[in-house]
């Protein structure tokens, strides 16, 4: 028996340093040459700053920006994952609720659902665009614009799901930067 | 709801399993040349000639287990050091013995289940040699023993190498797989960095760290080799894991092309293709019918919304938008039909109905299955189905020229009964206790449905989970740990045993009143034993977990 561990042992230790070793270093020498903005995590920057990455949503509550999804972790992008709760239970619904009334919905005009509904990850960093569009008119009244011009930038920030889909979503921080961009805030509320 | 792409995505992996089949029997065949010959210098340069010798079922079974024993070891030591080693940017803490001893169980027996966030409780280093060296290896170790069984069947003195197996699934087919995979996982977008998590300052000026890591190296294989086991506790529904559209719909295949394709690896190794249609024929039924049952009850609103003013839509609850919306049903079934586990949608957070259908995918266990160990699943029933087929015609079973006798048939039940026995047996003894009662997020209906679900994922070496469940406590990582150890091994040892006593036996000519098991009438038989074993299994834990709270007045 201890002939045949000691065997294993070897075996084991040879074929990790190549399944480990040999093909995790040619993974990370393929990216370094082909893929090096988006192998270091998609890292936006402003101003010299970074500012978040492209494919993980941040927390938004100012009434200039358009908000993503809520998070179960509160976007915690070093902790991720979503509320886990029941689609058919009273803890669900409380939440719902309470984000219903931060976002000023009523029956006349009812919230997309992915604005009351966490996503899974916890970290979705889109919006449908009517999700979006649903926030333009918060959006331009606090940033003093015509609500046309919002739903403009919102429209050129979005894009198709997939091929030959009809459903458009909108990266939320892609589309808060061109807001930023189009419309700069007093320098007070930077 | 579009289906065009996913159907077509079903059938191009229908397709490219076949080849890919043949590929995985060419890796393992007895001929050495080329690559594999230079394999086998290498294995026997490492091992000695005891990595190579050919040994009868038993010595195969010994040698997997011995080889799981020191992978087993390995892992649990790196957990339990990963602060004292290398690649370590963030400064990860030791894990705790319990959670270690589950951990690395988990890994070696190709399960995943995992009762930590990576990105919390994990090293880079932990990331690549435990998890994704495990990943590489355990995935192979099955297929490995997929191939004992046939030749076992095909009528072979010796069961093989185990060794020389698994180092050839590993590295002949494995491996280029997995790194086509991660340069196409590079392209969406996902990363592969050693440098430590990323600090940013958000547009509102709070600091946030972003975790990051070698993720598409890992994810590559997680997803072929039905691994499963997450780079970050969001699993593939992670922006980093899974960035888009095209990368969910490619993780998605890469989840089923191999366990499609070990049914065609049985089909050229026993030199019958027409038994592996039958096979994979029935394997597809099944698969697709969750499929359209998840979907269906998916499509509906979530119910806890009932009367507040949002618009209505599909349950959006614990799902990422950029897959579509057919990507959670599709993917739910694909994960657990196959033994992955994996998840790009949060299970616990689906429509109870549809909790179902992944719930019914591990409790058979058999469409297409984990690589290699789902189609040594369906040998069991398959004995179970020629003996009824054997009963009907009053004649004794025959299974490729083999009497299919008592010894063989007691074995193939013991085998098939020890899934529901830990399945049934784990969920009473947690649902009964303060261990599962205090470690529930939502009570009641649901709830059980979370002990259920953990349990069935544990036993079918799954991985997903239903992940409200406060599982990181001794009991559920010692329990849980010690049902993953038995769903991989006993399923696996009895069938070794029953295709070597198998193939001790002369063949016996094929006669006219011989039942044919590569026909249509065979692959009704097979669907109706898998259907009625299932049912009669697990119906009653159905009734009291997600019926129940469908059924629920609200």
């Amino acid at each position: 028996m201890f002939a045949e561990l000691a065997c294993s042992l070897r075996v084991l230790v040879a074929s990790l340093s190549v399944c480990v070793v040999v093909y995790g270093s040619a993974v990370l020498g393929v990216a370094c040459v082909c893929a090096p903005w988006t192998r270091q995590g998609s890292l936006l920057e402003r101003d010299g700053v970074v500012i978040g990455s492209e494919l993980v949503a941040q927390r938004f509550t100012r009434p200039e920006y358009v908000w993503p999804r809520p998070s179960a972790v509160d976007y915690a992008a070093d902790a991720s994952g979503g509320s886990n709760l029941s689609p058919a239970g009273g803890r669900l619904r409380a939440r719902v609720a309470a984000e219903l009334a931060r976002l000023d919905a009523t029956s006349a005009r009812p919230a997309p659902a992915e604005l009351v509904l966490a996503s899974g990850s916890g970290l979705d960093p889109d919006l449908g665009i009517d999700a979006a569009r649903w926030q333009a008119a918060r959006v331009a009244q606090a940033r003093g614009v015509p609500v046309e011009r919002v739903l403009e930038v919102v429209d050129a920030t979005s894009r198709a799901l997939g091929p030959g889909s009809d459903t458009r979503l909108v990266n939320v921080l892609r589309l808060d930067l061109a807001l930023d961009a189009a419309f700069p805030m007093p320098d007070a509320r930077r | 709801m579009s289906w065009t792409i996913p159907t077509l995505m079903f059938l191009a992996c229908a397709a490219a399993s076949v080849p890919l089949g043949h590929w995985l029997a060419w890796s393992v065949d007895d001929a050495s040349s080329g690559v594999r010959a230079r394999l086998d210098r290498a294995l026997r340069l490492v091992g000695g000639e005891r990595a190579l010798r050919p040994r009868d079922w038993r010595g195969y079974a010994l040698s997997l287990l011995a080889f799981h024993a020191v992978l087993f070891t390995c892992a649990a030591l790196v957990l339990t050091c990963q602060s004292h080693l290398p690649l370590d940017p963030d400064g990860k803490a030791d894990m705790g013995a319990d959670l270690a001893f589950h951990t690395a169980i988990s890994f070696a027996t190709n399960t995943n289940l995992q009762h930590y966030s990576g990105e919390v409780a994990l090293s880079y280093l932990s990331q690549l040699v435990v998890v994704m060296g495990s990943q590489f290896l355990s995935a192979a170790a099955g297929l490995a023993v997929l191939a004992a069984l046939c030749r076992g069947l095909a009528g072979r003195d010796s069961c093989g190498s185990f060794l020389r197996d698994t180092v050839r699934v590993a590295l002949v087919v494995l491996l280029p797989l997995a790194f086509a995979l991660a340069l196409v996982l590079l392209a969406c977008g996902v990363p592969m960095t050693l440098d430590g998590a990323a600090a940013a300052t958000t547009l509102e000026g709070v600091s946030s760290t972003i975790a990051r890591g070698p993720v598409a190296a890992v994810v590559a294989i997680k997803q072929l080799g039905t691994n499963g086991g997450g780079f970050f506790g969001a699993n593939a529904a992670h922006p980093f894991e899974n960035p888009g559209f095209a990368s969910n719909l490619v993780e998605n295949a890469a989840i089923l092309l191999l366990p499609m394709a070990a049914v065609w690896m049985f089909g050229r190794m026993v030199a019958s293709r027409r038994q592996a249609a039958v096979v994979f024929a029935v394997m597809s039924l099944l698969t697709l019918s969750l499929v359209g049952a998840a979907a269906v009850t998916e499509h509906a609103p979530a119910a806890a919304l009932e009367g507040l003013p949002v618009a209505s839509a599909p349950n959006l609850e614990g799902k990422e938008l950029r897959f579509g919306s057919a990507a959670a049903p599709v993917w739910a079934v694909s994960t657990t039909a196959t033994s992955n586990g994996s998840v790009d949608a949060m299970h616990d957070s689906l429509n109870p109905l549809t909790g179902l259908a992944p719930l019914a995918g591990m409790w058979l266990n058999v469409a297409f299955g984990g690589v290699g160990v789902g189609f040594v699943n369906v040998f069991l029933f398959v004995i179970v189905a020629v003996f009824v087929a054997g009963m009907m015609v009053g004649r004794t079973p025959e299974y490729l020229g083999k009497k299919v006798e008592a010894r063989e048939m007691k074995l193939a039940s013991l085998g098939l009964l020890c899934h529901p026995l830990l399945v049934l047996g784990g969920t009473a003894l947690f649902a009964a206790t303060a261990f599962g009662r205090d470690s529930v997020l939502e009570h009641g209906a649901h709830g059980f449905t979370e002990i259920v679900y953990e349990m069935s994922s544990a036993a079918a070496n799954n991985g997903s989970g239903f992940e409200g469940l406060l599982d990181d406590t001794p009991a559920w990582n010692i329990v849980t740990g010690l049902v993953m150890l038995f769903g991989r091994f006993v399923p696996i040892v009895l069938p070794l045993a029953v295709s070597g006593w198998l193939a001790a036996k002369p063949r016996v000519a094929a006669s006219a009143g011989t039942f044919r098991t590569d026909g249509a009438m065979f692959g009704v038989i097979l669907a109706a034993v898998v259907i009625a074993v299932g049912a009669l299994s697990f119906l009653p834990l159905a009734v009291l977990g997600p019926v129940a709270e469908h059924l629920a007045p609200r």
